[in-house]
């Protein structure tokens, strides 16, 4: 008896010797317990190996294997056979990025506006050792405790349409990522990170689709930190018309 | 060496996925709300050219045409208030310590205020 | 600063106006624009309604917000369908129209009596 097996379509693009990308089917062995990702690894390993894509902990946590799979941005490893079954798959890289190679997409914009929010614990002065710990109390860590699971996977951005039509929007996961350590109550950064949060191309480009919350693997809700600015930024614009002597 | 590819996108990318398609008509019930008002201010400015001008002119508005716009701006307009009542708890993120506040109460006090000014104002009107 | 305290603004506005037109326009379309015309409601009694200071005021909410709200909406619709390289003539026409609704409501509201 034959051993049940499923079609996978896969987007290739090989710049050295093609001009536009193809997609080239597959014929995989069909495990009921095998992810998209398994599915790519027996191809690379056993049918084609001049195939490319990212991959690395293959259990959720990395972010590395994020691919759109028939249109829609998933993990290639949480993106299980059975549920596609018997329908041929296709798999294509992530979208609104540049296609490298295959499956494997640019990232230079993402990590550069991720640069550009400051993700990190900002001080107006560092506390020496001997002074202690950053004290924060259950509640403190909850306030902000959502938006700290960000895996940078990008499936966010590739659902997001505003990202796909206007290439300089900071993005979810960005705004997510300067929402998670603004609301942090060890930083003092909230000033710093106003100019890249409130500016033009970022919170206000937003018209909360909210298609990047649906797809996060990671309940990250990007959709719920852009538009939680927002009301900081209208806050802050109120502050700023009837208070303007205070500095922020 | 042939730099990235980058792959176009389509202007009607709405259409591509079920998601997308709500959200454009989310975001297209402004038009019937603008619509709306736009008549409902040319209703007011009959109204206040006196009785026998506004009672024609609510017999024009009794039409099968303007009765088809009109229920067709009460689905948008409820599509919005229902879709805006339930957005409202990812904005407004209420906690009280660790814990927050199922959104499931922010959303539900938007819709027992929507459903308590609704009868006030259908009191205020209908009586008579 | 400028451009982002801009759109601060008018995110305000149209948040605001999204919240009256969730209210308010529902019951509305139901009793002005179905209701009235209908017969079901004493013209009398609109017109005494009207006519009233306060209802005026909140009449003039009702069109004022959710006119900059809807103005909000459409411009950024029009960026979603790739019309972003008008920007700016987009926003004009968009609050341009939400000011002059707002005025015209203004205008007639004044001349119930």
């Amino acid at each position: 008896m034959a051993e049940p097996s499923i079609t996978l379509e896969i987007f290739r693009y090989r710049p050295e010797v093609e001009q536009e990308p193809t997609f080239q089917r597959y014929t995989v062995p069909y495990r009921a317990d095998w992810v998209v990702l398994d599915a790519l690894n027996y191809l690379k390993d056993q049918v084609d190996g001049t195939l490319s894509y990212r991959w690395s902990c293959r259990m959720g946590v990395c972010g590395s294997c994020g691919m759109m799979v028939n249109g829609t941005p998933k993990l290639t490893c949480a993106a299980f056979l059975k549920d596609y079954y018997p329908a041929p798959i296709r798999v294509e890289p992530l979208a609104n990025f540049p296609v490298e190679r295959d499956l494997v997409i640019n990232m230079d914009d993402f990590l550069q506006k991720l640069t550009h929010v400051k993700p990190w614990i900002i001080r107006d002065r560092e506390k020496p050792v001997i002074e202690g710990e950053y004290r924060q109390s259950p509640a403190e860590l909850a306030s902000y405790k959502q938006f700290s699971m960000c895996i940078n996977c990008m499936l966010c951005y590739a659902a997001c349409p505003v990202y796909g039509l206007e290439p300089d929007f900071v993005g979810p996961a960005a705004i997510a990522l300067a929402h998670r350590y603004n609301l942090d109550s060890r930083d003092q950064g909230q000033a710093l990170r106003q100019d890249v949060v409130f500016s033009h191309e970022s919170i206000w480009e937003c018209t909360f689709v909210g298609e990047c919350s649906v797809v996060c693997p990671k309940d990250v809700d990007p959709a719920g930190a852009i538009q939680q600015e927002k009301v900081a930024g209208a806050l802050d614009l109120v502050k700023s018309v009837l208070m303007p002597w205070g500095s922020r | 060496m042939r730099g990235p590819y980058r792959r176009p996108m389509s202007s009607t990318w709405w259409l591509n996925k079920r998601n997308y398609l709500l959200f454009m008509l989310r975001e297209l019930t402004s038009v019937f709300v603008a619509a709306f008002l736009v008549f409902y201010l040319v209703q007011l400015a009959h109204l206040a050219q006196g009785p026998e001008s506004y009672a024609a002119f609510l017999a024009q508005r009794a039409s099968f045409g303007w009765m088809f716009f009109h229920l067709l701006a009460l689905v948008a307009a409820l599509y919005h208030s229902i879709t805006w009542f339930n957005l409202t708890p990812k904005v407004m993120v209420m906690r009280r310590g660790e814990e927050r506040v199922p959104p499931v109460f922010i959303a539900g006090s938007n819709y027992v205020a929507w459903l308590a000014i609704s009868v006030v104002i259908l009191w205020i009107v209908l009586r008579s | 600063m400028a451009k982002s305290s801009n759109e601060a603004f008018w995110w305000s506005l149209f948040s605001a106006g999204g919240m009256v037109a969730a209210l308010l326009v529902p019951v509305h379309i139901v009793l002005n624009g179905i209701a009235e015309p209908l017969g079901w409601v004493s013209v009398d009694h609109v017109r005494a309604l009207a006519s009233h200071p306060l209802t005026k005021l909140y009449l003039f909410i009702l069109f004022a917000l959710p006119f900059f709200h809807c103005a909000h909406r459409f411009r950024h619709t029009l960026y979603d369908t790739g019309l972003r390289a008008y920007q700016t003539p987009i926003a004009v026409l968009c609050y341009g129209a939400a000011t002059i609704g707002t005025l015209a409501a203004g205008a007639i509201l004044l001349t119930i009596h």
